[in-house]
């Protein structure tokens, strides 16, 4: 009765009914992994609903204060007022340590959807025509992702984050050229200075969230106009999208979804302990944590700083200082490499056609091979950015750990690819013996 | 296509995985080609929400709707009253949880119990939306013809000519983009120009200022002068210039070592007094401070990377990732037993730039 009242009075202003119909109408194919990106979706809007909360607590200056607060451990200790708010906001805010946990959970479980859908897209090749801009922008999305993810846990100034800091400053210094002016215009100067915390606040709460909503949207309204793909099978063809309607089942299952991904960062958020800033320490640009680790997601780019030999390198009189191959070239390679995949593939394999009907990733060995050894690489440097850790736990020296993962940096990639490439072969082999029966 | 083709059975975890996603009626893997003619054959039709399919592929059989386990042998599924309950009991646990979350805050908002409390709201939610979709509603397999996406050429021209009126302005055309383009780079330049707001201080100046000078007294982090007697061999300080505790580009490293084991190279010969010795703290690989030290076989070590540096050769990197060598202090004691700076540090203390010089 509501229902009605409301929707005849919104159509009367807005004349609705034709485009609502067809919204409700609109197909959407039935399988668990075109779930993935939804899960990116959804992690996001918790991210921007916790972080609206955590912003109205933070405060993003480096000014020195001293802290007398309910966690009596770091009584009368010397920090900015930075770490002091993020303290506050988890020890005196009523459900801010929930807030801040569930957006720390929400954020590795925004990036970890973002990468698995990408790997589904990349491996049953839907990024082919015509959805090669989606590709372009998720991948896009991913590097935002990131840096927002980096941005986040350097703000609370603790011990951690202040390391953090420290290294993607000389990260950035080593750019050829423009290195010391990115340096500057990022962190406000030569690090540690008053100015990064404000600046990495703008970006991390406006700036790249800004960007993600909107490329977002233009993600999803590009796939509302092309439509989903649907995976192969009897009957599959690129002229129609089979699935479920928007309305009411595939709603249903979506809502169920995002209640879900809510559901389980509250639970991490409020059971599992993540970025516990109070063990840490205020930063202090003198001291430094043994086995310091960065989030997940960077680890990779940890890692190859630490295989990457060192090689003092001058062209002309000019330095090329040793973090610049592994921590800014190699990253940027690998997002080129992936940048370019569909364009390249369509340049090698003749293939302008368009396509909405995936191809199972045997049915690719060469692609499939060459994905899998890509991600297998990022997994040796993921080891290698816990290096020291493993030889502690393991008891070896991290002499040896880094020798070995040296070695594997070459050949793990290389086996990967041969055994996949094998397996597809004959997995496509089979197959095609069942059809011929 | 029955749920018990695709493996899923109707209790408990299977199911509310195959409401994730792994609908009936999605055929992804070609290994069930048999289960998706069963359906496709057993055409009926269209669903009872009267709306029409919308199906223009002829090479498609229609859609079949059906409710969860229509197809299956009766007895084997639940009833529909079996699953509503199922689905209000999920939803009563969410909205307990949800009552639970508003007592937690009020009586101390312990972390763990709210958590707790909002992961049971949404997760009742999510389950009783699954179980609702996957066992309640009518499951029927849409099917939308895709139209081609690129335009006809006669819409493409049709648009062209409304996005050009009028041909007699062409004229001008040339001038027109120039200017356009002129206006568009100066834009640029301003607002490019004011990224120089953003610099702070000049990088260059602050690079290259030096920041150790002839005579100053070294002191430890607490402030206390550094004398001839401060360290015994084997032990390391942090020091500062007297009156700069905390400052991060001179923080330096004390050690002292045997005087008759340093190798240093032949015009440094004169840096070390009495075994004592200084090297930047500043790791030039990626910045961290060099902060442990291993007096039994002479090495610095940077915790972040593991890069390793000889404290008895000029630290030179001997492992790890770091290329270039902490650059040193050099030091003198004047007459009253002072460890004091006798210069700068032997190069630009921290990670590489390209402008550094060498």
């Amino acid at each position: 009765m509501i229902v009605r009242a409301l929707a005849r009075w919104l159509d009367t202003r807005l004349g609705l009914a034709k485009p609502v119909k067809e919204a409700l109408n609109h197909v959407f194919p039935d399988h668990w992994s075109f779930m993935l990106g939804e899960i990116a979706l959804y992690s996001f809007i918790t991210l921007v609903v916790t972080g609206a909360f955590l912003a109205m607590f933070f405060n993003d200056s480096a000014a020195t204060v001293i802290y007398h607060g309910s966690y009596h451990a770091l009584d009368g200790v010397r920090m900015s007022a930075a770490y002091r708010s993020a303290l506050q906001l988890s020890f005196d805010v009523p459900a801010g340590l929930l807030m801040r946990q569930m957006h720390h959970w929400a954020a590795l479980i925004f990036i970890a959807a973002i990468i698995a859908h990408l790997s589904r897209i990349f491996f049953t090749a839907a990024y082919r025509r015509p959805r090669e801009i989606n590709w372009v922008i998720g991948l896009t999305l991913l590097l935002l992702a990131l840096m927002n993810g980096y941005l986040g846990y350097s703000m609370a100034d603790d011990l951690l984050s202040g390391t953090g800091v420290r290294i993607a400053y000389a990260i950035t210094m080593s750019v050829p050229l423009l290195g010391p002016w990115l340096a500057s215009v990022f962190f406000g100067g030569t690090v540690p200075t008053g100015a990064t915390i404000p600046r990495f606040y703008a970006l991390h709460i406006f700036l790249v969230p800004a960007l993600i909503a909107t490329l977002i949207g233009v993600h999803l309204l590009i796939i509302w106009r092309q439509y989903h793909t649907n995976y192969p099978g009897p009957g599959r063809t690129d002229r129609q999208i089979v699935g479920s309607r928007l309305w009411p089942t595939y709603t249903a299952k979506s809502l169920g979804l995002f209640a879900f991904v809510i559901g389980l960062t509250a639970a991490l958020g409020g059971l599992v302990q993540i970025d516990p800033i109070w063990i840490y320490g205020p930063n202090n640009p003198a001291a430094v944590l043994a086995g310091a680790q960065p989030d997940w997601y960077l680890g990779w780019i940890e890692g190859s700083m630490r295989l990457f030999p060192g090689a003092n390198l001058r062209i002309g009189g000019w330095l090329i200082p040793e973090i610049f191959f592994p921590a800014v070239l190699f990253p940027a390679l690998i997002f080129l490499a992936l940048y370019l995949y569909p364009f390249f593939e369509r340049w090698a394999l003749f293939d302008d056609e368009p396509h909405n009907v995936l191809k199972l990733p045997y049915e690719t060995p060469v692609k499939t091979a060459f994905g899998c050894a890509l991600f297998i690489l990022v997994l040796v440097c993921l080891f290698a950015g816990s290096d020291d850790i493993i030889a502690s736990a393991g008891g070896y020296s991290v002499v040896e750990i880094r020798t070995i993962l040296r070695v594997l940096f070459f050949i793990a990639p290389a086996v990967t690819a041969i055994l996949v490439y094998t397996a597809c072969s004959l997995w496509r082999r089979k197959r095609a013996g069942l059809y011929v029966e | 296509m029955t749920f018990a083709s695709k493996g899923f059975g109707y209790a408990g975890w299977s199911s509310m995985a195959a409401g994730l996603g792994m609908a009936p009626g999605t055929n992804d893997s070609p290994s069930a080609p048999n289960a998706f003619f069963m359906s496709a054959e057993a055409s009926s039709p269209a669903g009872s929400y009267g709306r029409p399919t919308a199906r223009e592929d002829p090479q498609k059989p229609p859609a079949i709707p059906r409710y969860p386990g229509s197809s299956e042998p009766p007895g084997e599924h639940p009833s529909r009253a079996g699953s509503t309950v199922l689905v209000l009991s999920f939803l009563i646990l969410a909205l307990a949880a949800a009552i639970g979350f508003v007592v937690v805050y009020w009586n101390g908002a312990n972390n763990m119990l709210l958590g707790s409390c909002l992961a049971l709201t949404f997760l009742g939610l999510a389950f009783a939306l699954v179980f609702w979709s996957h066992r309640l509603m009518l499951h029927q397999e849409a099917v939308a013809p895709r139209g081609p996406l690129p335009s006809s050429a006669e819409d493409r021209q049709l648009v062209f000519e409304d996005f050009y009126p009028g041909e007699p302005r062409i004229q001008r055309r040339a001038l027109v983009t120039w200017m356009s383009a002129a206006i568009f780079g100066a834009l640029a330049a301003a607002v490019v120009s004011t990224w120089r707001s953003f610099y702070g201080e000049s990088y260059s100046d602050r690079l290259n200022s030096p920041i150790w000078h002839r005579g100053q007294q070294l002191v430890t982090d607490t402030g206390d002068k550094v004398t001839i007697d401060t360290l015994q061999a084997g032990a390391a300080a942090v020091v500062f210039p007297e009156n700069k505790v905390g400052d991060v580009r001179a923080q330096a490293v004390l050690l002292r070592v045997p005087v008759q084991d340093l190798r240093l190279p032949p015009d440094r010969s004169n840096w070390a007094p009495q075994g004592y010795i200084a090297y930047s703290r500043v790791c030039t690989h990626a910045g961290c401070p060099v902060g442990e030290y291993e007096s039994n076989i002479g090495l610095l070590l940077c915790p972040c990377h593991q890069s390793t540096f000889n404290v008895l050769t000029g630290a030179q990197p001997t492992g790890g990732p770091a290329a270039r060598p902490l650059p040193q202090l050099p030091l003198y004691i004047d007459a009253n037993g002072n460890v004091r700076a006798d210069g700068d540090f032997s190069a630009p203390p921290g990670p590489g730039y390209w402008s550094m010089p060498s």
